[in-house]
């Protein structure tokens, strides 16, 4: 099977009518469920503001920040390591798990771990990892990749997941209704409960990391983080070096955006704060390290698309951007999609690896609208796009469509002649094609599902009397 | 001799080549407001160059611009996406020290979309020009970046009949976005195919919007439904030619 690329992809999922009901759920759910709680709350444009304010403060001192982070941690009794890139954060991981006698590893929802590949690079080193997440249990036992970055199996149904199970649960009882919400998660919770027992240590993302105790901050609904961080013996954070803030003051403003923007709660079922390792006769990890993962954020922060790493991972650009209601996570061939990760995947990965991404976007803004701490989206799109103009990227013939339309556009005598050009051949296409030109030439993607009406008579400035 | 105030119409390049009639409309709009039209020599603003990521080519249209637009303290543009290039990008083309960057904030400070300047600039009463069920589209530009909401439902009101029809999802891209309509005609189409089902739905025997991408975008895709929902801009519903 060849790959297919970003077109392609996002073809294949506009004919997925499963997959366009399933988006639409995200919309109807997440879209409602923001305004709503942006509404309930008081002064949300406020809160917003100051949001935005301690996560640039945030980017802005984070060397410093990250380094009072780390001897805070330490301090308490957590270790701290630094991982340039994906490989070191897996050989890290692996490695710390290895010293333990680790065999199978609890693993809460975390984008960072999706990030750097974990559980196949645990797997082939002989550690199951087990994803303890409902969605991303499900998606684990389909051997998929998560869509969304706070609800992983959005692209799926009830049946779907009723299926998953039954062909994965081996005991399970074919008699077992498996047809509601409610019965689905018990069946996932029978078989998460075992795991939860006994696993040799768990792995977890973080939300934040707060500098000034050198806590890390968990935000979950289904209270398998909090058992997961803290039911083994071994904790080890995955976290990128973006999640820091500097008190506990700002830790508690980003929580009160967090939740509002991702799902439209007041706050989350739960928020695991966890600092140091547990005491005698304390529960919690006897052993905890924090992993702190770089993969291009400290190039981008040099960059003037350095206010993605003001984002806080809350959806709320995907649950209002056109694109991914149009084509859904999957299609974007990154584990960061819709908007956030138009800007953030480049970042990772390369602008070669992610070319369409930043160009795959309208600019219409709705995402800027709604990102709780006010990151210019359309703006760092655009900036990616400059780069990528720079290089070369962008096909030939685009390149010299521009620079011949800059050339022109500016000339009158020039931009008078490309007019007349063009209106002479819309209407000579209308004038074959009944009256309407059905199928343009080159942009033959244009016509495809529309006509267009060719213009009357001479250009505006042509016919334009008064005074110029 | 009573001299009228001058107000420059900024025509936009896709009004010059694909809708003049929507540029005659307007200006006839600015007249009945009590100023006088002038349409200095135009090109392009520069958003094509701009949002594909090339920079130096916007700067070079935007140069042409703001020259031919500088002399003037009022600038009309019938358009929210160009109005937004003048009016929001302008002023961060240029770098700091680049002389232009003056220039440019200069502009940028005076232009106004249509809607926001006939509401600045009352039309005088005429009687209800017949509109009948009207859905209003909302192109992105205008309602984020020129910030216009009000202003041309307030507008439709006092001068037609029209009686507006609640959009379902008013306030999502209708899928035109430039060049990204001819680079992703895939989603684009997916997107305009979503507008104009809730047109559609919406029971609307007209839809009206400031925006001329937008409006082509829609009315191509009525059309190759079949449809017979007319498009137009608010210039034309306003000036009587609808």
């Amino acid at each position: 099977m060849t790959a297919l690329d970003f077109k392609g992809r996002a073809a294949r999922a506009m004919h997925d009518p499963q997959l366009s009901a399933a988006l639409l759920r995200v919309k109807s759910h997440f879209v409602t469920g923001r305004n709503m709680a942006a509404a309930r709350f008081a002064d949300f444009e406020t809160l917003r503001d100051r949001a935005a304010a301690i996560r640039r403060r945030s980017i802005a001192r984070m060397p410093d920040l990250l380094e009072r982070f780390e001897a805070s941690a330490e301090a308490a009794g957590a270790k701290v390591h630094w991982a340039a890139d994906a490989a070191e954060a897996r050989s890290i991981a692996l490695g710390i798990l290895k010293a333990a006698g680790a065999k199978t590893a609890l693993k809460s929802k975390s984008m960072v771990t999706e990030e750097i590949e974990l559980n196949a690079y645990l797997e082939a080193a002989g550690i199951q990892p087990i994803e303890t997440d409902l969605g991303e249990y499900i998606v684990q036992l389909r051997g998929e990749k998560p869509s969304h970055i706070i609800a992983p199996a959005i692209h799926l149904s009830k049946q779907d997941v009723a299926d998953t199970f039954r062909s994965h649960h081996t005991d399970l009882d074919p008699e077992r209704d498996l047809s509601q919400r409610n019965t689905l998660v018990r069946e996932a919770r029978v078989k998460l409960r075992a795991a939860f027992l006994s696993a040799d240590a768990g792995i977890t993302g973080a939300n934040m990391l707060v500098a000034e105790t050198g806590s890390i901050v968990l935000v979950s609904n289904e209270g398998n983080i909090d058992l997961t961080a803290t039911a083994p013996r071994l904790h080890v954070a995955l976290v990128g070096i973006e999640k820091v803030v500097e008190t506990w003051d700002e830790a508690g403003t980003i929580l009160r955006v967090l939740a509002r923007s991702a799902t439209g709660q007041d706050m989350s079922s739960y928020v695991t704060c966890l600092t140091g390792v547990a005491g005698e006769g304390e529960t919690g990890p006897k052993e905890s390290h924090i992993i702190l993962l770089d993969n291009g954020r400290s190039a981008v922060r040099d960059t003037d698309r350095r206010e993605i790493l003001a984002c806080i991972r809350c959806g709320a650009c995907l649950n209002h951007c056109p694109v991914y209601a149009s084509i859904g996570g999957h299609a974007y061939g990154s584990i960061y999609p819709g908007p956030m990760g138009s800007v953030l995947s480049p970042a990772i990965d390369g602008l070669k690896a992610h070319a369409d991404l930043p160009n795959a976007s309208t600019l219409c803004g709705r995402c800027e609208e709604v990102c709780p701490v006010r990151i210019p989206l359309p703006k760092l799109l655009r900036h990616w796009r400059e780069d990528g103009f720079a290089r070369h990227l962008p096909p030939r013939g685009e390149r010299v469509g521009l620079g011949l339309w800059s050339w022109m556009a500016g000339r009158p005598l020039a931009y008078g002649l490309s007019q007349r050009l063009a209106r002479l051949g819309l209407r000579t296409l209308a004038w074959m094609q009944g009256g309407r030109v059905r199928r343009l030439p080159v942009v033959k993607g244009f016509t495809a599902t529309r006509t267009i009406a060719p213009p009357k008579g001479g250009s505006f400035q042509a016919r334009w009397k008064g005074p110029r | 001799m009573s001299a009228s105030p001058t107000a420059a119409l900024f025509v936009t390049c896709l009004v010059d080549l694909m809708r003049p009639e929507v540029g005659f409309a307007a200006a006839r709009l600015i007249e009945r407001a009590g100023f006088q039209v002038v349409v200095p020599r135009q090109g392009c603003c520069g958003q094509p160059n701009y949002n594909a990521g090339d920079r130096e080519g916007a700067r070079k249209l935007a140069r042409a611009a703001i020259a031919a637009l500088e002399p003037f303290d009022i600038i009309v543009v019938p358009s929210g996406s160009c109005g937004g290039m003048l009016a929001k990008h302008y002023p961060e083309l240029f770098e700091a020290s680049d002389p232009w960057a003056q220039r440019a904030i200069a502009v940028a400070g005076r232009v106004q979309e249509l809607t926001q300047f006939l509401a600045a600039h009352p039309l005088p009463e005429t009687g209800k020009l017949p509109a009948g069920r009207v859905a209003y589209h909302d192109s992105c530009s205008s309602l984020r970046e020129m910030r216009v909401h009000d202003e041309p439902r307030a507008l439709l009101a006092a001068h037609t009949d029209a009686e507006l029809c609640k959009l379902r999802e008013a306030e999502t891209c209708c899928g035109f976005g430039g060049l990204f309509c001819v680079k992703y005609p895939d989603i684009s189409a997916h997107m305009a195919r979503d507008k104009c089902d809730a047109i559609v739905e919406s029971g609307a025997e007209m839809v009206v919007s400031g925006d001329l991408g937008c409006l082509l975008n829609i009315e191509g895709t009525l059309d190759k439904r079949g449809s017979a929902i007319r498009v137009r801009h608010i210039a034309e519903v306003l000036a009587g030619d609808a």
